[in-house]
């Protein structure tokens, strides 16, 4: 598995952009998150957030038609949707910690059953700063992740308790990886849906932490 | 007061050893003129305070590339791996603070404030290096503000007065970086007579801003642009 493979990242975006609904304000992490933009229905109107200071960001401009100075948090060029607004980084994080944010869709380094997300620091590697996510995690109404299940060495992302130092405790609501969707209810991890073509059997097998299977585990669609 | 300067005149303000605040996000909104005069002039051992590290060659990366920063307040470095690779080698002394929490601290130090009250971090950053405080029964950290020697920001235009407005989204750290400054210098794409703004569409009033100067334009390549 590599999350590299751009079909995998789309079908990932796309089932996590079902989770954004008509009316919401949401904010997007770089990378896959972003993706999720492009599966929201044209006829919702949805609010999307970027901590630079926009509110209304849009699709992606014409090749060509880029402004340097219309970019969202992650430096790529965007476009402005009707009813959009700037403002100053602090009105922007002003929004976040009141807790106007419907919804952040975020990465992670790891989970764990407790929906602690770890998402910034790999102590002595790579330590690029934590940005915006304790913010995003620890304030918007609902945190959902997407990853991958498993690490680069083949070991679960989704943890019995994070090793990892960490973002926000108890955060996460729900955790979309290339192989299943997975709620955070009541401290427990509920499997939901398997990503085709794994059975929940794979996905039991390969997440450390304890997973309940729900009555009814679906396949993403 | 006509407060446009040119390069050389600006240029005269900075010293090594300097903690210089600058505005921008990704180097979207960093004021590429004035940081070529920083480098012309062997400006060096400055601190800075900003969002970001930029990329290797865009915004204050340059800087930090050139070796010419010991230390950077900032949210993240992720975006320019020679800060993280001077990091690690013990070149580079690096302060992180999230990033709506620095930006605060910024406006802080900008409004004439000591400091902020926050519950963001409590579960997360080490709280033997905070001071803490209790409201209400409930326990908050207290971050002092930032203010810096100078302070070099980017607008769309200014008028004779410093009288800024921004431009899209690369208005995002300008106007609390122009008001934290001991001295304020604004790099912008035009200038017009005092008169020549609507007082309403006016975001940082002129008092903050100590000089203007015309931008050279913007004079490196966007990450995206390679990538398209």
């Amino acid at each position: 598995m590599g999350m590299g493979d751009i079909d995998l990242r789309h079908r990932i975006a796309k089932r996590a952009a079902q989770e954004i609904e008509d009316g919401m304000i949401v904010n997007l992490g770089i990378g896959i998150p972003t993706l999720a933009a492009d599966y929201i229905p044209a006829h919702y109107e949805v609010w999307l957030h970027a901590e630079n200071g926009i509110m209304g960001a849009g699709a992606s401009p014409a090749r060509g038609e880029e402004d340097p100075n219309l970019c969202n948090a992650g430096g790529f060029p965007i476009t402005l949707t009707k009813g959009g607004s700037y403002m100053d980084s602090t009105t922007a994080f002003g929004i976040i910690r009141k807790g106007m944010l419907d919804m952040t869709i975020l990465g992670a380094l790891e989970v764990s059953s407790h929906g602690d997300l770890a998402n910034w620091i790999v102590p002595g590697k790579r330590v690029p700063g934590m940005g915006g996510a304790i913010e995003l995690a620890q304030k918007a109404k609902k945190v959902v992740v997407v990853m991958s299940h498993l690490d680069k060495h083949g070991q679960s992302k989704i943890k019995a308790a994070c090793t990892l130092p960490l973002t926000a405790k108890s955060c996460v609501d729900l955790i979309i990886t290339d192989m299943a969707v997975i709620e955070v209810k009541s401290q427990l991890l509920i499997l939901r849906e398997v990503m085709p073509p794994f059975q929940p059997e794979d996905v039991m097998r390969a997440t450390e932490a304890p997973l309940i299977l729900a009555p009814d585990v679906k396949s993403v669609v | 007061m006509n407060k446009t300067a040119n390069l050389d005149q600006v240029i005269t303000h900075f010293r090594d050893g300097m903690t210089i605040m600058f505005g921008g996000f990704g180097g979207v909104g960093s004021p590429p003129s004035l940081i070529d005069a920083i480098l012309e002039a062997n400006i060096k051992d400055m601190t800075l305070i900003g969002n970001d590290a930029g990329f290797p060659q865009i915004g204050v990366g340059r800087l930090i590339t050139e070796g010419r920063v010991k230390k950077i307040i900032a949210s993240h470095i992720g975006s320019n791996p020679i800060a993280g690779q001077k990091m690690q080698a013990g070149t580079l002394d690096v302060l992180f603070y999230p990033q709506g929490i620095l930006a605060e601290k910024i406006r802080a130090g900008g409004m004439g404030l000591a400091g902020i009250v926050t519950d963001v971090g409590m579960d997360s950053l080490n709280l033997d290096e905070k001071q803490l405080v209790q409201l209400d029964g409930k326990k908050y950290i207290l971050e002092p503000a930032l203010t810096a020697d100078i302070a070099i920001v980017n607008a769309l235009k200014a008028d004779e007065a410093g009288n800024l407005i921004f431009d899209k989204s690369a208005r995002n750290t300008n106007p609390i970086v122009a008001m934290a400054g001991d001295w304020t210098i604004a790099e912008v794409e035009e200038i017009v007579p005092v008169g020549g703004l609507h007082p309403e569409e006016i975001v940082t009033p002129g008092v903050f801003v100590n000089q203007i100067v015309q931008s050279k334009g913007v004079n490196w390549t966007w990450a995206w642009e390679t990538s398209i």
